[in-house]
């Protein structure tokens, strides 16, 4: 176990400078792509903010629904089918048919080419799952049916989001997807997410439809609030122009009531839609509606044609620049919910930062000081490796651009004081092994073969441990695991590589000596 | 070095150790764990606050103004930052926080939020299950380690130290009412990597004699093996010690429960590998023939 070949001296020697220059290359501004990797710092030493949104996905079925039972009237009306009695509830959809054409709406339905219920090969599924009872069909999502739906949905949510974060123009936002409902927004830096929150908060559906007194209005009508709750009006249902339309929205200063207003510019086709509806409509009161709240309900003067106009509504600056913000980046599917927020202010990241680095040193001193209070020599041989080991460890963190939380340095420190435990290992079994070999080479061999099994076991343990962290762990926990995971490995590393071949050098040296360790 | 009879101690240690149990366990059952907002829900705010401008009392008594349910205000390191938790999380208004933010500027002066965490109810019984379902994992990860590496007996005296140790300081916990929150569950789980690996080395070695000596009964080998590798015991829970003390003590309020929970289970392991695992060898009859037997197949 004392024997080196050069070429694995050489390759030990190698391994660790270009571990720890790694390593050094997060204090040291570095001008080259490939060594200039860094530890990210986690939310909670930086500063910044962690949302986790939830997507209510309700509307977007209900949705999905309606615009179903219009496909499938159509579809069966092509195949001189006749359909009826259409009810739509939660999750699905119930009509009828004619006793005479019930099975073969069945064989439609249950067709792996069907081109109203798609079969979905790679899931084995249709889009829908139905019951048949006598002339009855019952049509409810099916399970991959609902899945597709939900991610269709949430990348086109997470697209928005994106967006919006954008938009706002914060430093580095990391946007992800969890699970398939789920979008996790991480800001960092930014100590006062109120804004964001506001403008993930809302859904930006935007519409354009006229105030009726006519209840019995073709498309028919409901009474929505004003945004202020001042009071209620009776809308016509039909939408003569959705945000969908909008190409571009700016704040602006209105020359003549010296407002504050969100002008908008709208595409070919909205401009063509806003100047029909526009001119039939001179004397109406046309609401401008945000999710389902008016902002305002200026009479229509003359038609506008110009595919360009501008929303009031007691804006201030900061709300017209948010509105018009909200309308350029366009309308999530559905409403999103903010399930989770976890906020750290800048300084208490640099506190939790000093603090951190502070237990690291006096931590590494006290251990260092007692190992050569144990060892002598042998505990400077174990203080090398702890310290290539801190090395190595820091430097495959940088190396994969590992984030290092307030509990990752926990423990790091915390393998600091592991580190050892492999080391005292062996030389407690040395010394045993000195004690009837008198050869010190011959004992110091055996001494590293007969504790290595010990060794593997005891770290494989705390291994298990880590492994199981970083699955199931989040966040700060996840840096933790990180850690201690890498901490195990960078040990071994050191304890069988460098402070093997100290010793090594150190006892073919000194083998004369009386009492060695 | 003289050897320590620790054997002579095994059953008054296991008294003990049974008492401590079974007083955990009651008070895990009645008293319960005060579990923080990871896994309750809730809103937790640190504040600073201008010097000596705020006590904990007035403090208390502008939330208990703002109608936020049961409010809880604590000191958090030194005079001037304090944790305030409460039921309610309303993490979709937007204004939440900067509305109590400015209802509490009115009251006591310039406040800093260094740290708001708003988790909501479905989040929280998320982190609680995936955090029961971790320390599971865990200890059945081990379970099947140990199962792998020794034969049965050696086995049931790990896991039995183990559980010993997670409850024990569970029941410290529960006892001084300290919060258990994510990282006390991280903590948790290295207790029970630090606890195994304190028993393994212990095992290793009875193991190791087991072979070496036919005619030592175990209750002496247990003692033998114990006092040979005592002072590889001492030195790791030392220098792990220290170096979780200077988490503790140095670390920031954050780590605090994180490393008291540590330093708890790197204590109770390092007995429970001694005064739990082995007895449990002698209990249940080890000898030569356990381990031979083993070997053969």
């Amino acid at each position: 176990m004392l024997y080196f070949s050069k070429l694995r001296i050489f390759s030990v020697i190698i391994f660790t400078l270009i571990l720890s220059y790694f390593s050094l290359s997060n204090f040291f501004k570095i001008d080259d792509n490939f060594f200039s990797k860094n530890i990210k710092l986690g939310l909670d030493l930086q500063g910044g903010s962690y949302l986790l949104l939830e997507i209510d996905n309700k509307p977007v079925i209900t949705q999905k629904l309606q615009n179903k039972v219009m496909e499938l009237k159509n579809f069966f009306k092509d195949k001189n089918i006749i359909t009826r009695n259409y009810t739509v509830d939660d999750n699905s959809i119930i009509f009828d048919t004619t006793p005479d054409k019930s099975d073969e709406l069945n064989n439609i339905l249950d067709d792996d080419e069907s081109e109203i219920n798609p079969y979905y090969q790679q899931y084995k599924s249709h889009e829908f799952d139905f019951v048949k009872n006598q002339d009855s069909f019952k049509l409810t999502l099916s399970k991959y049916g609902l899945v597709l739906l939900k991610n269709a949905s949430l990348d086109q949510a997470i697209e928005i989001v994106r967006r919006r974060v954008d938009e706002v123009g914060t430093n580095e936002p990391n946007i992800l997807k969890r699970g398939n409902d789920r979008i996790l927004v991480e800001l960092p830096g930014l100590d006062d997410p109120g804004r964001i929150k506001s403008l993930l908060g809302k859904t930006a559906n935007l519409t354009f439809q006229f105030i009726t007194q006519n209840t019995e209005e073709s498309f028919g009508t409901e009474k929505l609030e004003f945004e202020d709750g001042s009071e209620n009006a009776i809308v016509s249902k039909r939408i003569i122009l959705s945000g969908d339309n909008l190409v571009d929205a700016k704040p602006s200063m209105n020359s003549q009531t010296n407002e504050t207003v969100v002008s908008f510019t709208l595409d070919r086709v909205g401009a063509k839609k806003f100047g029909r509806a526009t001119s039939t409509g001179v004397g109406k009161r046309l609401a401008i509606i945000l999710d389902g709240k008016i902002i305002s309900a200026p009479s229509v003067r003359e038609p506008i044609i110009g595919g360009s106009g501008q929303i009031s509504g007691d804006f201030t600056f900061q709300s017209a620049t948010d509105l018009a913000l909200l309308l350029r980046s366009g309308a999530l599917p559905a409403p999103l919910n903010i399930i989770e927020e976890r906020t750290v202010g800048p300084d208490l990241g640099q506190d939790s930062i000093d603090a951190g680095i502070m237990s690291l040193i006096i931590g590494f001193i006290l251990v260092v000081l007692f190992m050569i209070y144990k060892y002598r020599v042998f505990g400077v041989i174990a203080n090398l490796a702890l310290i290539s080991n801190l090395f190595l460890l820091v430097g495959v963190l940088t190396l994969f651009e590992a984030t290092l939380t307030l509990p990752g340095i926990a423990g790091i420190i915390l393998t600091v004081g592991m580190a050892v435990d492999a080391n005292v290992l062996i030389f407690e079994r040395i010394k045993e092994e000195i004690k009837s070999e008198r050869n010190p080479i011959i004992a110091f061999d055996s001494g590293y073969t007969k504790s290595r099994t010990t060794i593997l076991d005891a770290n494989i343990t705390t291994l298990i441990a880590a492994v199981i962290l970083f699955f199931m762990g989040s966040g700060p926990i996840k840096g933790f695991s990180i850690t201690l995971g890498v901490g195990i490995l960078t040990t071994l590393f050191s304890v069988y590589f460098i402070a093997r071949l100290f010793t090594a050098f150190y006892v073919i040296k000194n083998k004369e000596k009386e009492s060695l360790i | 070095m003289r050897e320590i009879s620790f054997n002579k101690f095994y059953k008054s240690f296991n008294i003990l150790s049974i008492v401590l149990i079974i007083t955990s366990l009651i008070l895990l059952a009645f008293k319960g764990l005060n579990y923080g907002v990871d896994f309750k829900g809730g809103t937790l705010i640190e504040l600073r606050t201008d010097l000596n401008s705020a006590n904990i009392k007035k403090i208390r008594d502008s939330f208990n103004q703002l109608n936020l349910g049961d409010v809880s205000v604590k000191n958090f390191g030194n005079d001037t930052d304090f944790i305030i938790k409460f039921e309610k999380q309303n993490s979709n208004d937007p204004k939440f926080i900067d509305n109590i933010k400015t209802k509490l500027s009115g009251s006591i002066g310039t406040v800093d939020f260094r740290r708001v965490e708003n988790v909501g109810p479905k989040v929280s019984a998320e982190l609680l299950q995936s955090g029961i379902i971790a320390i599971a994992l865990s200890l059945a990860a081990m379970l099947l380690y140990i199962w792998i590496r020794f034969e049965w007996q050696f086995s049931l005296g790990a896991i039995v130290a183990l559980f010993h140790d997670v409850i024990i300081t569970l029941g410290v916990f529960s006892l001084f009412s300290l919060e258990i929150n994510l990282s006390i569950v991280a903590a948790v789980l290295t207790i029970v990597g630090y606890s195994m690996n304190d028993t393994v080395v212990i095992f290793d070695r009875v193991r190791e004699n087991l072979r070496k000596y036919s005619d030592i009964k175990i209750f002496e080998l247990t003692n033998i093996s114990i006092n040979q590798t005592l002072s590889r015991t001492i030195i790791t829970s030392a220098t792990t010690l220290l170096a979780l003390l200077s988490i503790f003590i140095f670390g920031g309020e954050i780590l605090k429960g994180f490393s008291l929970a540590m330093i708890l289970g790197v204590i109770f392991g390092t007995y429970s590998s001694i005064y739990i695992a082995n007895p449990i060898l002698v209990v249940l009859k080890v000898s030569q023939r356990t381990i031979v037997k083993e070997d053969k197949d």
